[in-house]
């Protein structure tokens, strides 16, 4: 598996050429993406732009009609153990008959193997990662009576006993309470630390600035990417999202028009 | 030999339960991951369409041949699968619509199959039109090892997948995202559902299998906290199910045992939807009737707590009236619960005939402590 020469090893995440289509309508046009390891990029574009759909080729989840993906170098099928992911809640269905802590630990079944269950160390390994969230109380509660914001949480614990380097979250602060909010961002800024390389699709477009260092407008097509203060600029706010955003001073902007606005 | 005489030898009537068990546990341990991947229709849909496959069994082996029967309704019911999913893939239809064309374009070419059968010589003794409703009294002693063996697999296959099942049934994507191969998973559970179909039809016919498949999941889910536990209380469901709807059906002449078995299970549905704690109705209901009291009987209390305050006399007589006036007339045993519990008393105010009461010292403390704090 490992004959393949290493493709642009020296970023986390490297993607290029990418387009995907859901029928006719391309979700994703000719992308070309590199995000460097360490940092914490945020994926920022209005609906149905393809942020989701950006992150499910990179785990291989759609396939793609033109492109390429690596990350450190290898194709996703040869360095899943090393990538943790977070679906959109929406994604399951929360009145599964399971406990938080089994959830959680569903993040290791890909390291447990086959015909093994999983053991003492990989309990307590998941209710390391609980109480990192704030959840340890929780562990033995039925997923059906978490409020939303707990419900994310159980999600992020689950991809955080992977125990990955590249970290891909869709949308994790949607709908999620302030203090979910901040034990959230608290911890993906300690992965970061770390040397983990986080990358988050994010909607709120007020707290681009305060939470993140790198970012990826996309609209499509990539609108622009790099560190926040090189992206983040009314032009290219203009142009992900047509003129339907009020700026306010600064730069900061106001996505309420949006909403409203007639789907693009 | 009249049917009625053999089932009143112990063997037959052995080979009935033992059948009945066999199926309905099995039916009912799969039934729960259909239930949880919301794909009951699938199972309907798949069991009307082994039909067709039932008839072209019995035309191409010339006999009542289980293997040579059951064989084709596998194969029919694999078709029909197979169309479904090739009918959301490439068209705009939705899983719900292709499930119904293919349920429906199955079943009638079964139909007229059946009626091309009928007319052919030793179809009355080969009794095809069983398969419709099923018939308990049918199951011969050799057809339990090909019931066993399915049982068996399914067992089998389910512990030694265990995790990976339940991912790829609770988060298909991360199972996915994970590294697991869920498209072979996923199908070998269809295909694992669509076995127990096939060897459920004699009990259960092709029209009301899927009862046997989704009414002891759907019971099973109202009392359960965990899959594992989910999935032997379905089979133990649908073990009783079947045994239940086997005898009943076995011990009148001619009674099929599909209906019978539908009307145990939906029992089952019932009485589960209602009295299961925490999910059921009745535990709601009381669940709600108690907070409504515990909400009155507060609001009485800071009341009666409001008026003493404001009168400056911890002992003031509150009028039945002044309360209804204040928070409206409290209903039915809120007053005397507050009066059980100590909280209040009742006193006279004379010259006045009506009702008064007084907050005791528990009393005043209780709206003391409730202020402030949420229901």
């Amino acid at each position: 598996m490992q004959d393949q020469p290493l493709h642009e090893p020296q970023f986390a995440l490297h993607v290029e050429d990418l387009t995907v289509t859901y029928g006719a309508q391309p979700a994703l046009w000719d992308i070309d993406l590199d995000i460097p390891p360490g940092v914490m990029a945020a994926v920022v574009g209005p609906n149905g732009s393809g942020k989701s759909t950006l992150l499910k080729s990179v785990l291989g989840l759609v396939r793609p009609v033109a492109g390429h993906v690596r990350i450190f170098g290898r194709p996703i099928g040869e360095i899943r153990g090393r990538v943790g992911y977070v679906p959109q809640r929406s994604a399951v269905d929360w009145d599964f008959p399971t406990s938080v802590l089994d959830v959680v630990m569903m993040g290791l079944y890909g390291r447990v193997g086959w015909l093994r269950r999983p053991g003492r160390a990989h309990r307590e390994r998941a209710m390391a990662a609980l109480a990192e969230l704030g959840m340890q109380d929780y562990a033995g509660r039925q997923i059906s009576q978490l409020s939303g914001g707990q419900q994310q949480r159980v999600f992020i614990a689950r991809a955080l006993v992977q125990e990955a380097e590249l970290y891909l979250l869709d949308e994790p602060l949607a709908a999620v309470d302030a203090t979910t909010e901040r034990v959230i961002m608290d911890l993906l800024r300690r992965l970061r630390d770390q040397g983990r390389t986080i990358v988050v699709v994010h909607h709120d477009l007020t707290t681009v600035q305060r939470y993140f260092d790198w970012m990826v407008m996309l609209n499509v097509r990539i609108i622009g990417q790099g560190p926040v203060a090189e992206v983040f600029t009314a032009g290219n706010l203009r142009a992900a999202y047509g003129g339907q955003l009020a700026l306010i001073e600064g730069g900061a902007v106001s996505p309420a028009a949006t909403e409203a606005g007639p789907p693009a | 030999m009249s049917a009625l005489g053999l089932l009143f030898q112990p063997g037959i009537v052995q080979t009935v339960v033992l059948g009945a068990v066999l199926l309905g546990a099995l039916a009912g341990a799969l039934g729960a991951f259909a239930v949880l991947r919301q794909q009951s229709l699938l199972g309907d849909a798949l069991s009307h369409a082994t039909l067709p496959g039932v008839c072209l069994g019995f035309l191409i082996a010339g006999t009542r041949d289980l293997g040579a029967i059951l064989a084709g309704a596998f194969v029919a019911g694999a078709l029909a699968a197979l169309s479904v999913m090739l009918i959301t893939r490439a068209t705009r239809l939705k899983t719900d619509a292709a499930l119904g064309i293919v349920l429906s374009v199955f079943f009638a070419v079964g139909v007229v199959l059946l009626t091309v059968v009928q007319g052919r010589p030793g179809a009355a003794q080969a009794g095809l039109s069983t398969f419709l409703f099923g018939q308990a009294a049918a199951i011969l002693r050799s057809d339990l090892w090909i019931m066993g063996g399915v049982a068996a697999l399914a067992a089998g296959t389910l512990a030694a997948l265990w995790k990976e099942v339940k991912l790829v049934t609770f988060d298909p994507d991360y199972a996915r995202a994970l590294g697991l191969p869920v498209l072979a998973i996923e199908a070998t559970v269809t295909l694992l559902i669509a076995l127990a179909i096939v060897v459920g039809l004699q009990l259960a016919g092709v029209i009301l299998m899927v009862a046997l498949l989704i009414a002891p999941a759907a019971a099973a889910r109202q009392w359960v906290r965990s899959l594992g536990a989910m999935v032997w209380l379905s089979a133990a469901f649908g073990a009783a199910a079947g045994v239940t709807g086997a005898l009943i059906s076995a011990s009148a002449r001619g009674l099929a045992t599909g209906p019978v078995v539908v009307l145990v299970a939906s029992g089952l549905v019932l009485v589960s939807m209602l009295l299961a704690p925490e999910r059921g109705l009745l535990w709601r209901w009381l669940r709600g009737a108690r907070a409504r009291r515990a909400i009155a009987g507060r609001r009485v209390l800071a009341a009666f707590h409001g008026l003493a305050e404001a009168h400056g006399d911890r002992a003031y007589p509150t009028e039945e009236g002044m309360l209804e006036t204040l928070v409206g007339r409290p209903a039915p045993g809120v007053i005397d619960r507050l009066e059980r519990d100590g909280l209040i008393r009742r006193v006279d105010h004379p010259p006045e005939t009506t009702r008064h009461w007084e907050l005791t010292e528990k009393g005043h403390a209780r709206a003391e402590r409730d202020r402030g704090d949420r229901p």
